[in-house]
């Protein structure tokens, strides 16, 4: 071939390749692109729901959205990584770049906080208004999530953050009893240090922050810890009051695994489920894990034989709250749609329909217990009754870079354990942040 | 006049070239250094100046954020570089793991082609299998090795440290890429474990490129093979290694999704490169995350253009 | 006497020689071993069923064979990969193809067909390869917004074919450079021009730099994953490591389905390399012409 090829004039061949490039630059039709669809009924919808109860879950909306707009096709955008990391910063360009997606999710909270700041969505007020949200959700919830007396997204379900794992049978066969106070905690760490277990399975960094935040909502109650929050509140952040939740934090530390560094969470989880460590404190997502089919890569145990679960010692009747929620940013292509959607998220019919299969409990008050599994009937129950405290590792009562700022306090903490640096730092971030 | 038409065309030719590196990588490095001098700390784009970004990077008078990096800092490191000690912190994982990932790929590459030279049985298949780890995506990649780094102790171990148990070398096990002080030079073991065979291909194409009449000149003179190699081969590998430190080098300081895979996203493995996505994707500190990018090609410059610059002209004279 | 001597000689330097050989094949088959456990650990989990696949089991073989996870990795309903191959051969192609052939043209004339300045040139565009990715991401979509460029797989493509040029030239430069210099006189005293001499004396014996370079190219276009993610946003255009990464769920990671993904998006690059490979093995012979 190359002999064929001899013959032809190098330019004429440099002029092949030039207009093979100049083919590609125009606009391409042998390369799949779909032409913009302008004005064609159309739903982009941007989450990082990519796997197991949560995928399912949205799969079901989709579906019922599907039959009540035929002719209005969903894009179902999702990008997978690190609790949606990945999908922020696809979501931060593309709301940079001023192209944002009709609906995108969201922790409720002060991780939106941002998105509001930037002017990037609208409020939904009236959307509250026209479907009787206001009434159909805890105002406890709503006044948490609202900025500036505004509402900004429409909260899907709720997930707790303050639960104790533990597995039935490795406490019976070690003596060790359900513990219902922090005293009652130490004392039944130290006995499953003594059996040779791991008394407490933690994870990686952000698994470290999640139970210093159930640990500290303990020591200060909701009403302290809300208060660590409000603006100027580096004056809390020095207090005695959480000199000593960080000192307990510490303690803590003391009983978890060395390779913690090495474990995503479902890996702590799992130590627990299968005998060797006593304790996990996660959110109950973990519930999915432990009760989930095979198939999907969970553990399928049963509820209250294979696991069990009890609030984090010291937070009886609080409820450690986050929420996954659906906003309207502004300049959406298809914004009648939108509104569509998050009406239709906050209904009963879409909040019962999608937390069965994504573990975790409605927003809403009303939601049919028959149709949950065992935990969730009982966090129902207690969502019902308990005092709401926000979560920080999720979201709702710090931005991202108060976030940051706590993640790289703490990255220190875990290497240094020295609590008088780390409370100072804290102070710091909190006169940086609030 | 025909000077010009000697060398005209070849400038014409690379012109394109030119032309998009310079919008596509200088101008979007001047965006990224505007964008560090200015003060575009979170999710709202502004656009006055401010060095504050640098100022936590550096001591200096940065307010409020200083006090807090002050606070942070753990009093071990040396405060003279920088206020924030996480910075170090990353700066001397990023050292650690370049040194033991470009040394690592470049000594196994170079040997893997050395053994491989002369011709042996199945060629194809060692050239396929050392290959193939770079087929594997980072992302893919870090999930295995992450696996086989276990760093769990006793009964529960797992991966390599298992494996050394069970073949009576269990003086080996160790805390891979938890471990304080060398934690970085684990994390540049998959890095080695998927580049070496590229490396390998690289010589590989080098040694073969030497002229076997050369070689034999040299044998005929009474050489043993050995001094064939260090006298006629190994001088025409120059260019080889030039291009083998600057691909392995250019992939040590970015390297992002191989460390997040195995390290996920906390200090005790975090770079510069993680920091930066940390900042700009995670906390919208736009102006640090710029600030980092800027920081880092200042440094490749300082180190690399030098030795570029040399090598390049020792190329001409040879 | 003398050829009993001679003999002996012969015969101890064939086993010096065969014993280096044995050496050297113990040497070839031990590292490939090291290299390969991290397959055999992705192979293993790959087979494995629901929660076996495990850290903790890493080693063990599967219990129970299963297919389960390739089934799902190649077409499932959540993690199928199979839909997005297309979307990653209609990019690699193209931008392989033509970022290889801009570095042999660019390494050509940097090395071989110099200007006053080419090696600034050629140090401006090299600096290129140092620029970090994720700290653009942002202007560079802007950019693309801003000069209506086709959405899609064609602002990837030209992404890449941009980015890849650094590395590109900087492969084929220093191969160009140990081209013999009589054979670029000899075609200029016959009077060809630059892309003639390029065409009848340097490619020709460019093989093994084509090799080299395509394996590249193939490989960090096809692996890459943050220009992917950050360029396209229409999901049915993402490659295939973008569907690679969703297989890490939010919550649970279903281990034996993101090795078997895994290990099925590397295939089409290790074909490549097997294919390649032959090539360079000609290539190799054709570069005795040189001589």
């Amino acid at each position: 071939m190359f002999e064929r090829l001899r013959r032809v004039r190098p330019t004429v061949l440099a002029a092949a390749l030039v207009a093979a490039v100049a083919a590609l630059a125009l606009p391409a039709s042998g390369l799949g692109v779909e032409g913009k669809s302008d004005q064609a009924c159309q739903l982009s919808v941007f989450s990082w729901w990519t796997g197991g109860g949560e995928a399912a879950g949205l799969t079901r909306l989709i579906a019922i959205w599907n039959k009540a707009h035929p002719t209005c096709k969903f894009k179902n955008e999702t990008v997978a990584g690190g609790a949606g990391s990945n999908a922020k910063a696809v979501l931060a360009k593309r709301l940079a770049a001023g192209n944002p997606p009709d609906s995108f999710q969201g922790h409720a909270g002060a991780e939106l906080r941002d998105y509001i700041k930037a002017g990037q969505l609208e409020p939904v007020d009236f959307i509250y208004k026209q479907a009787g949200f206001g009434k159909a959700m805890p105002a406890s919830l709503l006044n948490q999530i609202k900025y500036q007396g505004k509402i900004y997204s429409v909260p899907v379900n709720i997930h707790r953050a303050n639960v104790l794992w533990y597995n039935p049978k490795t406490l019976k066969a070690n003596g060790i009893a359900v513990p219902k106070s922090w005293a009652q905690w130490m004392t039944a760490l130290q006995k499953a240090e003594d059996a040779g277990l791991i008394p407490l399975a933690m994870g990686e960094q952000w698994t470290a922050k999640h139970l210093l935040e159930t640990v500290m909502i303990g020591a200060l109650g909701p009403k302290g810890w809300a208060a660590l929050w409000t603006p100027n509140s580096q004056a809390r952040w020095s207090s005695k009051a959480v000199t000593n939740a960080l000192n307990r934090y510490n303690t803590l530390l003391g009983y978890t695994n060395s390779d913690a560094g090495s474990l995503i969470w479902q890996d702590a989880g799992k130590l627990v489920a299968d005998g060797k460590a006593a304790f996990n404190v996660m959110g109950d997502w973990q519930d999915g894990y432990f009760s989930g089919t095979k198939k999907g890569g969970n553990l399928a145990l049963k509820p209250g034989t294979g696991y069990g679960w009890a609030p984090v010692p010291g937070t009886d009747n609080v409820y450690d709250w986050l929420s996954d929620s659906f906003t309207l940013p502004k300049g959406a292509d298809h914004r009648a749609q939108a509104v569509q959607w998050l009406t239709f998220l906050g209904s009963r019919l879409a909040q019962d329909t999608f937390n069965p299969v994504k573990g975790s409990i409605p927003a809403r008050k009303d939601a049919n217990a028959k149709l949950y599994g065992p935990y969730l009937k009982s966090a129902l129950k207690d969502w019902k009754s308990d005092a709401l405290a926000g979560s920080l590792t999720h979201g709702v009562v710090a931005s991202n870079a108060w976030n940051a700022d706590i993640d790289t306090a703490l990255g220190l903490f875990l290497q240094t354990k020295n609590v008088g640096r780390f409370q100072t730092a804290l102070v710091a971030a909190a006169k940086k942040n609030s | 006049m025909r000077k010009i038409r000697r060398w005209g065309p070849g400038l014409l030719l690379v012109s394109p070239s030119i032309l998009l590196v310079s919008v596509f990588v200088y101008g979007l490095i001047g965006w990224n250094v505007k964008v560090s001098f200015s003060d575009w700390r979170q999710a709202q784009e502004t656009s006055g100046f401010d060095t504050g970004a640098y100022g936590e990077l550096f001591p200096g008078d940065a307010g409020q954020t200083d006090d807090f990096l002050r606070a942070v800092g753990t009093g071990d490191q040396p405060d003279s570089l920088s206020t924030d000690p996480a910075w170090i912190i990353d700066l001397h994982h990023a050292l650690l793991f370049t040194v033991v990932f470009v040394l690592g790929a470049l000594l196994m590459g170079a040997f893997l082609a050395f053994l491989l030279d002369k011709g042996v049985k199945g060629e194809g298949f060692f050239r396929a299998v050392y290959l193939f780890p770079m087929a594997v995506s980072f992302i893919a990649a870090g999930v295995v090795w992450r696996w086989l780094m276990n760093p769990a102790p006793g009964d529960r171990s797992t991966g390599f440290n298992l494996l050394f148990d069970k073949l009576g070398i269990g003086f080996l096990r160790n805390e891979w890429y938890l471990g304080l002080d060398w934690g970085a030079a684990a994390l540049a073991i998959p890095a080695v474990w998927a580049l070496s065979g590229y490396i390998m291909a690289l010589y590989l194409a080098g040694f073969r490129g030497v002229p076997e009449e050369l070689r034999e000149a040299a044998r005929m003179d009474g050489a043993s093979e050995w001094r064939v190699y260090r006298h006629v081969v190994f001088p025409h590998l120059r260019p080889v290694t030039l291009s083998a430190l600057i691909i392995l080098g250019h992939i040590s300081i970015k390297v992002f999704d191989l460390i997040v895979a195995i390290g996920g996203k906390q200090l005790i493995t975090e770079t510069p490169a993680v920091r930066m996505w940390i900042l700009i994707y995670d906390a919208r500190d736009y102006a640090k995350g710029a600030a980092i990018a800027t920081l880092l090609l200042l440094g490749i410059s300082v180190l690399v253009i030098p030795y570029l610059v040399y090598t390049v002209r020792s190329e001409r004279e040879a | 006497m003398t050829t009993v001597a001679l003999d002996h000689g012969v015969k101890l330097r064939r086993r010096r020689r065969t014993r280096a050989q044995v050496v050297k094949y113990l040497a070839l088959a031990f590292v490939a071993l090291v290299v390969l456990l991290p397959v055999y650990v992705l192979l293993v989990a790959s087979f494995k069923s629901g929660t076996e696949a495990d850290p903790s089991r890493a080693w063990a073989l599967p219990e129970v064979w299963s297919l389960d996870a390739w089934r799902e990795a190649w077409n499932g309903e959540q993690y199928g990969l199979f839909p997005y191959l297309k979307n990653s051969l209609k990019l690699v192609i193209p931008a392989t193809l033509l970022s290889t052939m801009l570095g042999s043209l660019n390494g050509f004339v940097l090395s071989r067909w110099r200007f006053p300045g080419a090696d600034l040139v050629f140090l401006f565009l090299l600096f290129g390869m140092f620029i970090p990715y994720q700290a653009v991401m942002i202007p560079l979509t802007q950019i693309f917004l801003e000069v209506d460029f086709p959405e899609g797989l064609p602002r990837l493509v030209f992404a890449h074919i941009v980015y890849g040029i650094p590395i590109t030239t900087l492969i084929f430069r220093s191969y160009y450079a140990t081209i013999p210099e009589d054979l670029i006189e000899a075609a200029r005293m016959d009077r060809a021009g630059m892309l003639r001499t390029y065409w009848s004396v340097v490619l020709p014996v460019s093989a093994p730099a084509f090799v080299v370079t395509a394996i590249w190219q193939f490989t960090s276009i096809w692996n890459d994953f943050l220009f992917a993610v950050f360029i396209v946003d229409d999901p049915a255009q993402w490659p295939v490591t973008v569907a690679l990464n969703n297989t890490t769920g939010s919550f649970v990671t279903p281990y034996n389905v993101q090795m078997a993904a895994a290990l099925l998006a590397s295939l089409p690059t290790l074909i490549v390399y097997i294919l390649l490979g032959r090539y360079f093995m000609r290539g190799l012979m054709a570069g005795a012409l040189k001589g």
